[in-house]
């Protein structure tokens, strides 16, 4: 891997920020609806003399373009500007909720990558055991069935029917002054349910791609060879065969990053999980524009950074690939 | 994979005892609300979500006892002129705000001031020409005209007391960074705001009213989800959930044993669920048309079969719980004959074409009644195409802008009718693009005149005689077909001593409220 590589993946990865920044403008400028007569909804009305003060006082009155103009030159300074609903600073807003979200991705890519890829390799070591056909039906429904309804079925049981998990949010209000292992603990009660919502249908994914890439492998003739030298089956597995098998997972695992980021809004909404998800959910139902960008530029910037992550773990997991 | 398994069941397990633990012995009340407030200044903003805070963190002149009665708060005592226009109030000297400075006159004058030019319910305060203060305790209100709304309009919910020296620093009061880091002087502090997740409040231990608040704090949770906020009171997560409208959510409430639900607490807001109509429009704007409409509602279907029971018919423009309501109004009676030959009589030609939107919120309020006019109004030669909004934008720029022809809202009556009922009948408030306003272009003089009146009479029972003339008409005359009151409940843990069931409900100063020992 070189210098110029890295370099060149940056400047594209900022060029497609710049794209996503600009088409997001303006396509969220083309929904119907003024954020002003929000704002006054929320007041319980509104006179014509505020309207016109609240959309002076957030830019509304100037033409799109300039509006766009203003807009790109702050967020090159860092500013992505203020809240219209909450009046805050969108960077703080969204400071507060980058953490639930960063946690419950993560949590939910660890579980998936994980699980699935041991499931994988387990159907891959007898293709028509007991195994196999549970990762091929497994992974059939677990894609087959959105994410929400999952949520809604694991509510059903685990909140509802047996009240084992909470759904309230990420913490329980009344532990927020609690020492630090009794939060943590808190969040991770919490965290299972959605978590695993979000995890199921990659989960799936992995598993049968880990499981089909696993059988090329197994099949070649250094897995034989190593084999042949007398290696346990634990070391051909997990040593010589899943090492080369992984590189697609790796692939696949990077690009549904973004995938895994617009699956958590949809969780985050059914488990009303404080996160970017539900900030942008909730920003656009109240037209906060500089919100919904906000979020949006930091989803991309995590799937670009993510993407570039991936190319750089895939030469480092590909010696062949490390000199181009 | 097994220990793990275990790990996890033993942590939820752990987690799950520690919650359990009774809420009463740590003085805490858990709040559970989908309503997400912009800030916490109700000063500057009207609206259920900012109001519940706000009631406990800022102290008003006056608080309003069950009976629709002024008590004091921060003024210990009041008089009125001779001639209405002259009203003072002696305060407590030992109030103070949260940072230890004293609330006296100048915080009040200051903050009615301030509400005068930024709340949105301009007529709370439009005749108030000045507030004197001849001394630190005394503050003189000094009118234009009589004005009897003054006294609900002070209520915590609509007057806060601001201090001068936060918010009297030249910066703009509605977007002051002190709305969401607020200084008041009610009984509860402000802990925490964390925007569109919660509030911390806790007890302020200065406050001016002897041995309250008895809470240690009030922790308000926003759960956007009613389901999962219901789930999560099943589950005895929470301790409160007010402002709960879904038959759903309140049938089931209702069957848990550790809770309460109570429709008391909902008689000052007064929310009204209705069908309003753009007069303006060509195809409406001859009254029989209205009523031919008016006759086909059922409502008693509306509020047995679609909510089940947990609403109540509504007859007139004023909420059945005020005092001004009046209960000899004759609401129309379903007679589809009798609307088919209003029809015949104002020679619409048939079928008639229609449009209704509905304000996005609770389904079974909104959408499901729009549904059933659609198949209602069709038996009277009316095909009623249903609009849906996805969501309050767009609703509000059809309805606002006067490009609808029916409309479902539910529109609250904020206490005195000057505040929440007059804006809707004036003929000076017809304003296209204001949400609220007079949108369906009804205009009578006899009506403007009636609550110019009625706005100034300071006699209770003339006033209300004025009402009744006013609600006649307005039925008569339908700009608006009442449907019901908004089933708003309130559900709380069996053990909550003072729940909130005054006049304002949950917009009232929680001081009072305990757990039982």
């Amino acid at each position: 891997m070189n210098g110029s590589f890295l370099i060149r993946r940056v400047f594209y990865g900022l060029l497609l920020m710049l794209g996503v920044v600009v088409l997001n403008f303006l396509l969220i400028r083309l929904a119907p609806g003024d954020p002003a007569v929000v704002i006054a909804g929320e007041m319980g009305g509104a006179t014509e003399e505020m309207l016109a003060q609240i959309r002076a006082d957030y830019g509304l009155d100037k033409p799109v373009l300039v509006q766009l103009g203003i807009y790109l030159g702050n967020v090159v300074q860092g500013d992505l500007g203020q809240s219209f609903f909450f009046n805050q600073p969108v960077a703080k807003l969204i400071g507060l909720r980058i953490w639930p979200t960063i946690l419950l991705v993560l949590t939910a890519l660890t579980l998936s990558t994980v699980l699935g890829v041991i499931l994988g390799v387990l159907a891959a070591r007898k293709p028509n055991g007991l195994m196999s056909a549970f990762v091929a039906v497994f992974a059939t429904v677990g894609y087959a069935v959105p994410v929400f309804w999952t949520g809604i079925m694991l509510i059903i049981l685990f909140a509802s029917i047996l009240p084992i998990f909470p759904v309230e949010g990420m913490q329980n209000v009344r532990l927020r002054d609690a020492n630090l292992f009794v939060k943590a603990l808190d969040i991770a009660h919490h965290l299972i349910l959605p978590a695993f919502t979000l995890a199921v249908i990659y989960l799936a994914q992995y598993a049968r791609l880990s499981r089909a890439s696993m059988l090329e492998v197994l099949g070649s003739d250094y897995v034989r060879t190593a084999r042949a030298k007398g290696a346990s089956e634990r070391s051909v597995l997990f040593k010589h065969a899943l090492r080369n098998a992984a590189l697609p997972i790796l692939t696949v695992a990077g690009l549904q990053f973004g995938n895994l980021i617009s699956g958590a809004l949809l969780v985050e909404t059914v488990f009303n999980w404080p996160g970017m998800g539900r900030l942008a959910f909730d920003s656009i139902l109240r037209r906060d524009y500089p919100t919904i960008m906000g979020v949006l530029f930091f989803a991309s910037a995590m799937v670009v950074v993510a993407n570039i992550l991936t190319d750089i773990s895939y030469r480092i997991a590909d010696p062949r690939l490390r000199g181009k | 994979m097994k220990l793990m398994t275990r790990l996890m069941g033993a942590a939820a397990i752990a987690v799950s005892a520690m919650t359990a633990t009774p809420i009463w012995a740590d003085g805490s009340l858990v709040i559970l609300s989908t309503q997400t407030p912009r800030h916490l200044n109700g000063a500057v903003q009207s609206g259920i979500a900012t109001a519940v805070p706000s009631t406990q963190l800022f102290a008003s002149l006056v608080r309003y006892d069950s009976g629709w009665e002024p008590q004091p708060y921060l003024a210990k005592s009041w008089e009125t002129s001779e001639d209405g226009r002259t009203i003072t109030f002696r305060m407590v000297d030992n109030a103070t705000f949260h940072d230890g400075t004293p609330v006296t006159s100048e915080d009040v004058a200051f903050s009615i001031m301030t509400i005068k030019a930024n709340h949105p319910f301009q007529t709370m305060f439009a005749p108030v020409e000045a507030v004197e203060t001849p001394d630190p305790h005394t503050a003189v209100f000094k009118l234009s005209q009589p004005h009897p709304a003054l006294m609900l309009a002070l209520s915590p919910a609509l007057a806060p007391i601001l201090p001068k020296h936060v918010y009297g620093d030249g910066q703009d009061v509605k977007s002051h960074p002190a709305n969401s880091a607020v200084i008041g002087s009610g009984p509860f502090k402000l802990k925490e705001f964390t925007p569109g997740e919660a509030i911390i409040l806790e007890k302020n231990p200065n406050f001016f009213m002897e041995g309250r608040p008895v809470l240690d704090e009030i922790l308000i949770k926003l759960v956007k989800d009613p389901s999962a906020l219901l789930i999560s009171m099943e589950n005895g997560e929470g301790d409160m959930y007010p402002y709960m409208a879904g038959s759903q959510e309140i049938k089931r409430l209702q069957e848990v044993e550790a809770l309460e639900v109570t429709d008391q607490g909902y008689a000052a807001i007064g929310p009204i669920n209705w069908l309003a109509f753009n007069t303006a429009s060509p195809k409406l704007s001859d009254k029989r048309v209205r009523q031919a409409i008016a006759y086909a509602v059922d409502r008693e279907f509306i509020v047995k079969a679609l909510h089940r029971g947990v609403s109540t018919a509504q007859r007139g423009p004023i909420i059945e719980s005020s005092p001004f309501f009046d209960a000899g109004i004759e609401p129309f009676a379903v007679d589809l004959e009798k609307s088919k030959a209003l029809l015949a009589e104002a020679g619409v030609a048939l079928p008639l074409a229609l449009t209704i939107d509905y304000i996005p919120g609770p389904k079974e309020q909104q959408q499901s009644v729009a549904e059933y006019l659609k198949s209602q109004l069709k038996k009277i030669g009316i095909e009623l195409e249903v609009r849906a909004a996805p969501d309050f934008p767009t609703w509000a720029g059809r309805v606002g802008g006067h490009d609808f022809e029916l409309s479902m809202d539910v529109v609250f009556n904020w206490g005195d009718p000057v505040i929440g009922v007059h804006r809707t009948y004036l003929t000076s408030n017809i304003r296209k693009g204001v949400i609220w306003s007079n949108t369906q272009s009804y205009s009578n003089p006899k009506v403007d005149e009636i609550l110019a009146a009625a706005a100034v009479e300071p006699d209770m029972a003339k006033r209300t005689a004025l009402y009744s003339e006013f609600q006649k008409i307005v039925v008569e005359d339908v700009p608006i077909t009442f449907i019901n009151a908004s089933p708003y409940h309130t559900a709380y843990k069996d053990g909550l001593e003072g729940a909130p069931m005054g006049i304002w409900g949950p917009m009232h100063p929680m001081d009072t409220m305990s757990w039982k020992k």
